[in-house]
């Protein structure tokens, strides 16, 4: 039984996302058969789909977004207008491209906080700590104002965390939706680049990574470097073929970034065989590779379109084989050829490894990985399922931290608390340091211990761990709570510390900070 | 949790804010430990600050060769002039100094402020992760991500008294400081504490069941003592230049202390500049704007540690010469270096100008390098701390020692 419990751990919190708490009985049922308890969630290919009502398609909510951005800048133009002109204000180059709606990112940028804009123009203060206090200290008595209604965008974006927080947090086992925060982040966008892409970072996950999760990679490949969202978080949408004919007429060309990218950080890895003539190469395949805007005049606003006229004409080499296709195929060509590549099986089996089993992976499970990969020309399902069927996932010490989402996700599952808003998920994450859908680069959030174990992170987790506790500790028992995360596979030690704790809330908050807890 | 809603304010009023992209990436690390300088002989005091640039910084962006014929052409419609409206700041004869950075000018113009240019690491691919890995490691090629140069110069520093002064808490350590020798961290975040007997209790548990968080919490705790009664806390939906400047505001206050840490290192995000960088005004005029805030506010905490101290600002390589077709510029590999504080002799930009005709690019497409970062790097340690040579091309900087340093960066 011993033995069982500890697979049972393994199950729930390296592969899942925790026991739910309550009636739920996911511990005894990962004991009895901690194989079939992850598995399960691998046979309902729709389960991994995210339907819930009132979520948009991309196209929907860019014409959203592209519409109220329109209005703001209408808005701006008219005030401009009616008021002298500020002598910042001189034109810059970007008032040209916003006026031919080529930089969308340029007019997020100016839907920036007033407050913010303020602050950029204003002279520094004489006394810069009195500008930087917090208000309250300021006024003390002062009254807080009610915050500003959110706009589209935001009300977007929250609809989207909360639906898929609930998911997480209802999933039974949870390692179908672990999969999906992998996949997600190993093609990361950020919400924060501007407007559509918060806009579009719910359902870039909905429809370019989930469809996906237990099919085939080359699949999710073509779907990303499609969608809206990645072509505007990587520019491609601005990328035009220096021959192509909106490239001669303006002037303009080429943008490497979504073709290194997708070498680098989406398929073939850092050191998987190309060059900077192939980055080129590619970037010039993938020219006219665009979405739709506001005025439809290429198709629906916000969808995936190929514009002709931005295309590089011509043959191109990539990886030493010619492409000679026209139009979008060429492109879909490539990544056809990078998905099976070996680099890439390479690539993504050791990232899979390091993520759900250690940050070393042993060799050969990352080997055997590889092969099924190359075996099963990129199956996800298959990938998914020789892990679990793996040894070495099940031996590993449990030594990997829960990432900062990963433990949100547990503490919440522990506590039946399916939320109704995402505010405080949003707000824990983003003091932790993996503010949801929104990383820092495009190589997303990091996946060792040594960024989620560091002292301030651990300080904080603490403090949030007590937040957590001193609000949801009434009328439920740390000690049977610990029977539900971990049972008899639970240390003598943690059990003692629980026991002896001097509060409800004190005793949940370090259980929620106990080893068998924070630890996958 | 009403509380820890107000400190993350930031993260609503922040949706459509690129510049949270930008510049909410800031962070600050230092040594744990006070270094036992011989003080009694000269009196200095010495500070060293490391601000790492993650994303490449456009070198010709920010000190440009103005006197170069072909920088005109290559960085067309975004390259500076240093004549008419917005124009850049004259450094010298032939580098101007973008005009988002009149303090760096003015320090620059007082000798306390110089420049290195067509300066790269060792690496050579433009991977940015790669990139950062080699510029933060000090090792000669990407995948030592174990610890950084500035840690391993610290273990050759005699260890004093612990830091207790330290502020408060942060989620992550740049690279160049990671390592053996202990760090603490402080970035803006503002978080309602646990109980202290919970903390120890929790502490108790972990030394019995986990050593490796055991320590984790122990220095953690640490730093949270120390930060009682600040008054760092962030301003609700600070971001932008704004958090540049707090945070270096923040790590100043810290340094200053005469019981602070001498030595630490920032990072700030947002530097990759493929579309829309801007020329004399706009997105990287925002940026550099930042950057420029967060060095006087290192002159002015700083205080009178100031004559002695040493900010060296470096990025993982530069950007193509020739803007792309968005606006902007794609990854490449020289760039500049920027010192800065009362130590620096500076009123000199220094550098092997390579020239941007056409076949003295790097692959066609880079501003050619001609100093090795690593020289600069090690020129400071040496004259800042004393550090010898044959330490910096093992350990600080292994397999390096064909890299000399840098003579005479420190007067």
């Amino acid at each position: 039984m011993a033995r069982d419990s500890q697979a049972a751990l393994v199950a729930l919190n390296r592969f899942g996302f925790g026991a739910r708490g309550g009636a739920s009985g996911d511990f005894l049922n990962a004991a009895s058969d901690p194989r079939g308890f992850v598995k399960a969630e691998l046979t309902r290919a729709n389960g991994v789909l995210l339907e819930v009502p009132g979520l948009q398609s991309t196209p929907a909510l860019g014409k959203a977004v592209f519409d109220y951005q329109f209005e703001i800048q209408q808005a701006r133009d008219a005030a401009a207008k009616s008021a002298p002109p500020a002598p910042e204000s001189q034109p810059s180059p970007d008032t040209k491209a916003q006026r031919r709606n080529l930089s969308l990112n340029s007019i997020a940028m100016d839907m920036a906080p007033k407050e913010a804009s303020k602050e950029q123009t204003a002279k520094p203060p004489e006394n810069p700590d009195a500008a930087m206090a917090p208000a309250e200290t300021m006024r003390p008595n002062a009254p807080k104002p009610p915050p500003p209604p959110l706009n589209i965008i935001q009300k977007t974006f929250r609809a989207e965390a909360l639906a898929r927080l609930q998911r997480a947090v209802i999933a039974d086992c949870g390692f179908a939706e672990r999969l999906v925060v992998f996949w997600s982040n190993h093609f990361c966008i950020s919400a924060n680049k501007g407007g559509p892409a918060r806009m579009w970072a719910g359902s870039f996950e909905r429809e370019a990574i989930r469809p996906y999760v237990l099919g085939r990679f080359a699949d999710m490949l073509k779907a990303v470097e499609q969608h809206p969202a990645m072509l505007f978080f990587l520019d491609n949408q601005q990328s035009l073929g220096p021959d192509s004919r909106a490239g001669k007429n303006r002037n303009r060309g080429l943008n490497e970034n979504l073709a290194r990218e997708i070498l680098e950080l989406h398929a073939l890895g850092v050191g998987g065989g190309y060059s900077q003539e192939d980055v080129t190469s590619l970037a010039n395949v993938i020219t006219g590779w665009t979405y739709a805007g506001r005025l439809g005049q290429l198709g629906p606003p916000g969808s995936f379109v190929f514009n002709a006229n931005a295309h590089q004409p011509g043959a191109q080499r990539v990886m030493g084989k010619i492409y000679d296709a026209p139009g979008v195929a060429q492109g879909e060509a490539v990544l056809a050829d990078i998905a099976r590549h070996p680099s890439t099986a390479k690539f993504i089996a050791g990232k899979f490894a390091r993520h759900f089993v250690a940050d070393d992976p042993p060799p050969s499970l990352v080997t055997r990985l590889a092969d099924v990969f190359t075996e099963t020309d990129g199956d996800l399902k298959a990938l998914a399922t020789a892990l679990v069927d793996s040894d070495e996932a099940w031996k590993a010490p449990l030594a990997k931290m829960r990432s900062p989402y990963e433990f949100l996700v547990a503490s919440g599952r522990l506590l039946a608390q399916i939320p109704n808003d995402p505010g405080r998920y949003l707000n824990g994450l983003n003091a932790l340091g993996q503010p949801l859908w929104a990383p820092a680069g495009p190589n997303g959030f990091p996946d060792t211990n040594a960024a989620w174990a560091a002292p301030e992170g651990i300080k904080l987790r603490l403090d949030i761990s007590a937040q957590i506790a001193s609000r949801l500790a009434e009328g439920v028992d740390p000690r049977d709570l610990l029977e539900l995360v971990a049972a008899d596979a639970a240390s003598a030690e943690t059990r003692r510390t629980i026991e002896r704790a001097e509060s409800r809330q004190q005793a949940l908050a370090l259980l929620l900070m106990s080893p068998e807890f924070q630890r996958r | 949790m009403e509380t820890i809603s107000d400190c993350c304010e930031s993260l609503r009023s922040s949706v459509a804010s690129r510049r949270a992209l930008l510049l909410g990436g800031a962070s600050f690390a230092a040594w744990a430990y006070l270094p036992k300088f011989a003080r009694a002989a000269d009196g200095r005091d010495p500070r060293l600050v490391v601000i790492i640039l993650r994303g490449a910084l456009d070198g010709l962006a920010t000190v440009a060769p103005t006197g170069d014929p072909d920088y005109a052409g290559l960085h067309g419609a975004i390259a500076l002039s240093s004549s008419g409206p917005n124009a850049a700041l004259p450094l010298d004869n032939f580098f101007s100094l973008h005009p988002a950075m009149p303090e760096f000018s003015r320090m620059y113009r007082e000798k306390k402020a110089a420049v290195i240019h067509a300066v790269a690491t060792s690496y050579r691919d433009r991977s940015h992760f790669d990139g950062q890995d080699v510029l933060e490691s000090g090792f000669a090629g990407p995948g030592r991500v174990q610890s950084g140069w500035l840690n391993r110069a610290l273990e050759g520093l005699p260890k004093g008294e612990r830091v207790t002064s330290a502020l408060a808490v942060g989620p992550t350590t740049p690279l160049v400081l990671r390592g053996a020798a202990p760090t603490v961290g402080w970035a803006p975040v503002a978080v309602p504490q646990a109980a202290e007997d919970t903390a120890m209790r929790l502490l108790e548990l972990y030394q019995h069941r986990d050593p490796v968080l055991a320590s984790a919490l122990k220095q953690g705790l640490a730093l949270d003592k120390a930060a009682q009664g600040d008054d760092m806390k962030p301003k609700p939906g600070t971001t932008g230049a704004g958090a540049m400047r707090l945070v270096a505001r923040g790590a100043a206050k810290l340094m200053a202390a005469d019981d602070g840490p001498r030595i630490g290192a920032l990072a700030f995000d947002g530097w990759d500049t493929h579309a829309n960088e801007g020329g004399p005004v706009g997105r990287l005029a925002q940026l550099l704007g930042g950057l420029d805030g967060a060095l006087a506010e290192f002159e002015t905490g700083l205080g009178a540690r100031w004559r002695d101290a040493v900010i060296v600002v470096a990025t993982e390589f530069g950007r193509t010469a020739r803007i792309n077709g968005t606006q902007g510029t794609d990854h490449g590999t020289g760039t500049v270096t920027l010192l800065a504080g009362g130590a620096v002799k500076g009123g000199r930009v220094i550098a092997d100008w390579p020239g941007l005709k056409p076949a003295n690019l790097y692959q066609g497409r880079d501003l050619a390098p001609t100093t090795d970062l690593r020289a600069v790097m090690k020129g400071v340690l040496k004259d800042q701390f004393g550090l010898a040579e044959r330490a910096l091309a093992e350990n600080v900087f292994p397999d390096s020692s064909a890299v000399k340093p840098m003579q005479g960066l420190v007067a």
